[in-house]
C-alpha cells in the first residue's frame, strides 16, 4: 500500500510543528507496517495525552486516544480483550515516565505482549514547554527558568530492569535504522521499548540554544553511536543506539490463557 | 426444582450476580472493605473463561476496564472510598467516550484514608461530581443481599443500554454482612447486551452517531470497522472537534440520554407511603435499621412508612416529591452530612419538614437513634 | 422466635468463624433465617473481634447486636467490654483459660474449661473455636450438630473433617451438665 493509505486525510492538517520529529516517527511506523505485511485491521493503538499520543488520530488502525499517563493502562484492558491483535503504545516522554511511570514500570514487569514507542523531545511540548524527566540537568525550560537541577532517567536502563523483553534505542535521524527496530519490535512476542530520541525546535531546542531541527537532527548524528561502538570506547559521553535487549520471557496474556485452559469449567467448592 | 440457597458476604454476592450478568473482564487493586470482590473474581473469573488482573494501582484498574469493555467485553472493577477518588478521572473519560462498565464502590469513612474497616456513606456527591465536567450519571445501591444481586446485574444491563458507567455504591456493613441469597435461576433475571452495529465491513460506520432514540450501537473495537475513540469532545467520526455545533449537541446527548430516562433507570421500594404521616427516606444498609423502626411502629398502629431509594443518580425528584406530598415530617437516614437529604429538600415543596438521622463516626446508624430522631421532631424530646 | 448472639475474642481464635458457620447452618441446613455482621479492627492477628448473629424464623432487618441473648467472650478484653450488654435472663459462656469473671452479670454464666481440654485431647489450638460452637449449640439448641457437621464438611479438606468432629463432641460432652 501507499504511505497514504494508511494516514486519515479528514484528520490533516496535524498538530505537529514544522520540525517536530514525531512526523518522521509516524512515516517511520507506517513502513514498519507495510514491510510486515500487517492489515490495518490487525493493528490496535493506543496513546495518552501529549504531540506524541496525537498520532493515534492520523494513522487508520483502530486508534484509541486516552488519558494523559494512561495508555498503558487501558491498552492492558484492550490487549486482554483482544490478544490476537498487535497492540502499538506512542507515547511522549512526560506521558510515559513521569505521569505514566508506574503503569509503564509494571507493563513491562508483566512482559504483556506490545509496543510501547517513546518519542523523547526531553520537553512536555504541547502545553508550551515545561521540564520533564528526561529534560537533564542543567538544561532550561520554562518551569526551570534558573536551570533544571532533575537528574534524568535513562529510559533504556528503565525499561531493561523493570523487565522488558525487548529494549531499543533510536533516532529521527537514523530513520532507516527505526524501521528495522521497529518491524523487530512489533513482531517480538513480549513487552518491547523503543526509545526514540526525536527533536522539539520548538521549545527544547529554542530553550537550549540547540539551533533548528536540521541541526538538531545532526546532533543525534553526532552525539550517538551504534552499541559497542569503538567510538564509545573513545567517547563515553556519546549516546548508544542500537538494541540493548532482545529476550523470550512467559507473555502475561499466554501465561493468564492457560490458568483459563486449566481450571475452565471448575465449580466452587 | 428448588432454588440454590447461599449464605454470603454481600460482597460476595456482588461477584456472583456479575458473574450471572456475564462479566468477562475484571481489574482492580485491594482496598478495604471491598478486597473480597477483587480475591473471588480471581478464582471465579478464569473458570469461567473471563479474564482478571490485578493492576498496579486504582487509576491502571479503572483505565483496563474501559479498554478491555471498548473490545466487547463486560467489565467490572471495585474499590472503596480512596480508590473510588484515584479512578474519577478515567470515570469521566467512560462519560465522555460512552464506554459501558460498572464501578463497585464499597464505602467507608472519609476522607482520606478516613476509618477503612469502617462504615460510611459519604461517598454519595462523589459519585455524581466526582470526575470534573458537566455529565450525567447512574449510581445504584441495596440494602440486602437479593437487592445486591438484582441491582449488580440491573448495573451491567444499564451500563450496556446507556452506554454509561455505572457506579455501585455499596457500604461497609452490606459488603461485609452475611445473609441468605436465594440465587436466580439463569434467566430469571433478563439479561441486556449492548447494541451492535449493524453497518457492514466496509461501509462508513459512525461511532458516535446516536441513533434518534439517543442510543448508540457499538462496533467492537478490533473488529471489522476502524476507527477513534478520544476523551476529547469529539465529531460522530470519534475525531476530535473544537466546533460549537458539536461541542453543544455532544454535551446534550451525554446528558439527556440519561437525564431524559429517568423514570426508566430511577428505583425505589415503597412501604406504608398511602397512609403514612411520617416518611423515612433510606438507602443501603441504613434502610434496614429504617425498615425495623417502621415494622416496629406500624405493629403499634403508628403510620410510618418508608421510602427506600435503590437509584440515587439520576435522583427521582419528581417520585420523591409526589410520594412524599402528603407527609407531615420527612426523615432522611443516611451516614454522612446529609448528602441525599440535600437532594430531598430541593425536591419536595416544603423543605423545612425535611430531618436528617446519621452517623458519621464509623459505626452503625441503630433503630434506636432513629426513634429517638422522630421523638425529637415530634417534640417528645429523647 | 429471635435470638441475638455475640461471639467475641480475639483476631486469630477463630471467633468469626464459629459465628459463620453456626449461621449459614441456620440457614442452609434448618429452614431458618440469619444474619451475620462482624466488626473489626486493622489487624489479621490480636485485637479485638466480635461477631454479631441474629438467628430468627422471621425477616431480620437491622442486622447488629446491641443486647444478646447469649454472649460468648474468649478473652478477657471481651469479657469486660460485652458482659454488661448481655439481656437479663440470657446466657454467657466463658473459657477459664481465657477470662477470669470478675462481677456478676444478671445472667447464666457457663464457665467451662474449652482450650485446656482440646489441647489435653486433640493438642491442636487449631479447633478451639469448633469445640467452643460445640458447648454453644448444646446450651442453646438453635442448631442441630449434624447441621454444622454439614457445614464444616463442605469447607474443611476432608483430612480435617474427624478432628473437627471429635473437637465438636468434646464440646458438647463439656456443656451437656449445663443444659
Amino acid at each position: 500500500m501507499a504511505v497514504r493509505d494508511y494516514i486519515r486525510e479528514r484528520f490533516m492538517p496535524h498538530i505537529w510543528c514544522p520540525g517536530c520529529g514525531h512526523g518522521i516517527v509516524m512515516n517511520t511506523l507506517i513502513r514498519a507496517v507495510e514491510n510486515l505485511g500487517l492489515r490495518k485491521n490487525d493493528i490496535i493503538m493506543v496513546s495518552g495525552i501529549g504531540c506524541s499520543a496525537r498520532i493515534t488520530g492520523y494513522l487508520d488502525f483502530h486508534t484509541l486516544h486516552t488519558l494523559h499517563g494512561r495508555a498503558l493502562a487501558f491498552a492492558t484492558g484492550v490487549k486482554l480483550g483482544r490478544p490476537d491483535l498487535h497492540i502499538i503504545v506512542p507515547m511522549g516522554d512526560g506521558d510515559a515516565t513521569a505521569i505514566g511511570g508506574n503503569h509503564f514500570i509494571h507493563a513491562a514487569r508483566r512482559n504483556i505482549d506490545m509496543t510501547a514507542i517513546i518519542m523523547n523531545n526531553r520537553i512536555y511540548g504541547m502545553t508550551g514547554g515545561q521540564y520533564s524527566p528526561l529534560s537533564g540537568y542543567g538544561r532550561m525550560a520554562t518551569t526551570a527558568p534558573y536551570g533544571n537541577i532533575d537528574q534524568a532517567f535513562d529510559i533504556v536502563e528503565l525499561a531493561w530492569s523493570a523487565g522488558a523483553t525487548f529494549v531499543a534505542r533510536t533516532t529521527t535521524y537514523h530513520a532507516h535504522d527505526m524501521v528495522t527496530i521497529l518491524e523487530k519490535a512489533i513482531v517480538h512476542k513480549g513487552f518491547s521499548v523503543v526509545e526514540v530520541l526525536s527533536q522539539c525546535p520548538t521549545y527544547y531546542g529554542r530553550k537550549n540554544k540547540l539551533g533548528d531541527a536540521v541541526e538538531m537532527m545532526k546532533s543525534y548524528q553526532k552525539g550517538t553511536t551504534p552499541i559497542g561502538s569503538n567510538a564509545k570506547k573513545q567517547n563515553p559521553d556519546l549516546v548508544e543506539r542500537g538494541i540493548f535487549v532482545q529476550e523470550e520471557k512467559p507473555e502475561y496474556c499466554t501465561e493468564y490463557e492457560k490458568i483459563i485452559q486449566k481450571v475452565k469449567g471448575e465449580k466452587q467448592r | 426444582m428448588t432454588k440454590q440457597i447461599l449464605f454470603l458476604q454481600g460482597n460476595d454476592v456482588c461477584v456472583e450476580a456479575a458473574i450471572y450478568a456475564g462479566v468477562n473482564f475484571f481489574a482492580g487493586y485491594p482496598i478495604t472493605p471491598a478486597t473480597e470482590i477483587v480475591e473471588r473474581l480471581a478464582e471465579q473469573l478464569p473458570r469461567k473463561g473471563g479474564k482478571f488482573i490485578q493492576m498496579e494501582d486504582e487509576i491502571a484498574s479503572m483505565c483496563a476496564i474501559i479498554g478491555a469493555s471498548l473490545t466487547g467485553m463486560k467489565s467490572m472493577t471495585a474499590t472503596s472510598g480512596p480508590g473510588f477518588s484515584l479512578k474519577q478521572e478515567a470515570i469521566g473519560y467512560a462519560v465522555m467516550a460512552e464506554i459501558p462498565c460498572v464501578i463497585v464502590n464499597v464505602q467507608r469513612g472519609g476522607p482520606s484514608t478516613g476509618m477503612p474497616t469502617c462504615v460510611s456513606q459519604g461517598d454519595v456527591m462523589q459519585a455524581r461530581w466526582g470526575t470534573h465536567g458537566d455529565h450525567a450519571i447512574i449510581t445504584m445501591t441495596a440494602s440486602n443481599h437479593q437487592d445486591v444481586f438484582a441491582t449488580t446485574v440491573e448495573a451491567f444491563n444499564l451500563a450496556e443500554t446507556y452506554r454509561t458507567p455505572v457506579i455501585l455504591l455499596f457500604d461497609e456493613v452490606i459488603g461485609h454482612m452475611r445473609e441468605r441469597l436465594i440465587m436466580p435461576e439463569p434467566g430469571e433475571i433478563p439479561l441486556i447486551e449492548r447494541l451492535r452495529t449493524s453497518v457492514k465491513e466496509g461501509t462508513d460506520y459512525h461511532p458516535y452517531l446516536p441513533r434518534d432514540d439517543g442510543r448508540l450501537p457499538m462496533s467492537d473495537f478490533g473488529g471489522v470497522h476502524r476507527f477513534n475513540v478520544t476523551g476529547l469532545v469529539h465529531d460522530m467520526w470519534g475525531f476530535p472537534s473544537n466546533n460549537p455545533n458539536i461541542a453543544h449537541g455532544l454535551m446534550r446527548h451525554l446528558v439527556d440520554k440519561i437525564e431524559n430516562h429517568v423514570s426508566e433507570i430511577a428505583k425505589v421500594k415503597e412501604y406504608y407511603l398511602d397512609d403514612a404521616d411520617g416518611i423515612l427516606i433510606s438507602y443501603g444498609s441504613p434502610a434496614r435499621s429504617a425498615r425495623h423502626v417502621v415494622e416496629n411502629r406500624r405493629k403499634r398502629g403508628i403510620r410510618l412508612g418508608l421510602l427506600e431509594l435503590q437509584t440515587l443518580w439520576p435522583f427521582p425528584a419528581e417520585k420523591v416529591r409526589d410520594l412524599c406530598s402528603k407527609a407531615k415530617y420527612i426523615l432522611v437516614v443516611e451516614l454522612n452530612m446529609g448528602q441525599i437529604m440535600q437532594e430531598v429538600k430541593k425536591a419536595v415543596e416544603d423543605p423545612g419538614k425535611v430531618f436528617l438521622a446519621n452517623k458519621i463516626d464509623g459505626t452503625f446508624i441503630s433503630p434506636t437513634d432513629i426513634r429517638n430522631i422522630i421523638r425529637l421532631i415530634q417534640g417528645k424530646g429523647v | 422466635m429471635r435470638t441475638r448472639i455475640i461471639f467475641s475474642g480475639s483476631g486469630g481464635q477463630g471467633v468469626v468463624t464459629a459465628s459463620i458457620i453456626l449461621a449459614e447452618a441456620a440457614v442452609l441446613h434448618e429452614g431458618l433465617n440469619a444474619v451475620q455482621a462482624q466488626s473489626y479492627g486493622p489487624e489479621a492477628r490480636g485485637g479485638a473481634t466480635r461477631s454479631d448473629v441474629i438467628i430468627s424464623d422471621t425477616d431480620i432487618h437491622f442486622p447488629k447486636v446491641n443486647h444478646p441473648n447469649m454472649l460468648v467472650c474468649l478473652t478477657q478484653e471481651a469479657y469486660n467490654t460485652f458482659s454488661g450488654l448481655i439481656r437479663p435472663g440470657g446466657l454467657l459462656l466463658i473459657d477459664r483459660h481465657y477470662v477470669k469473671p470478675e462481677k456478676k452479670v444478671d445472667a447464666r454464666q457457663v464457665e467451662l474449661d474449652i482450650y485446656k481440654t482440646i489441647m489435653k485431647e486433640i493438642g491442636k489450638p487449631i479447633v478451639f473455636n469448633i469445640c467452643m460452637l460445640g458447648a454453644f449449640i448444646t446450651l442453646t439448641p438453635l442448631v442441630k450438630p449434624e447441621s454444622i457437621i454439614k457445614v464444616l464438611a463442605k469447607q474443611i479438606p476432608s483430612d480435617f473433617m474427624a478432628m473437627n468432629e471429635q473437637a465438636l463432641q468434646i464440646g458438647q460432652r463439656m456443656a451437656e451438665a449445663y443444659k
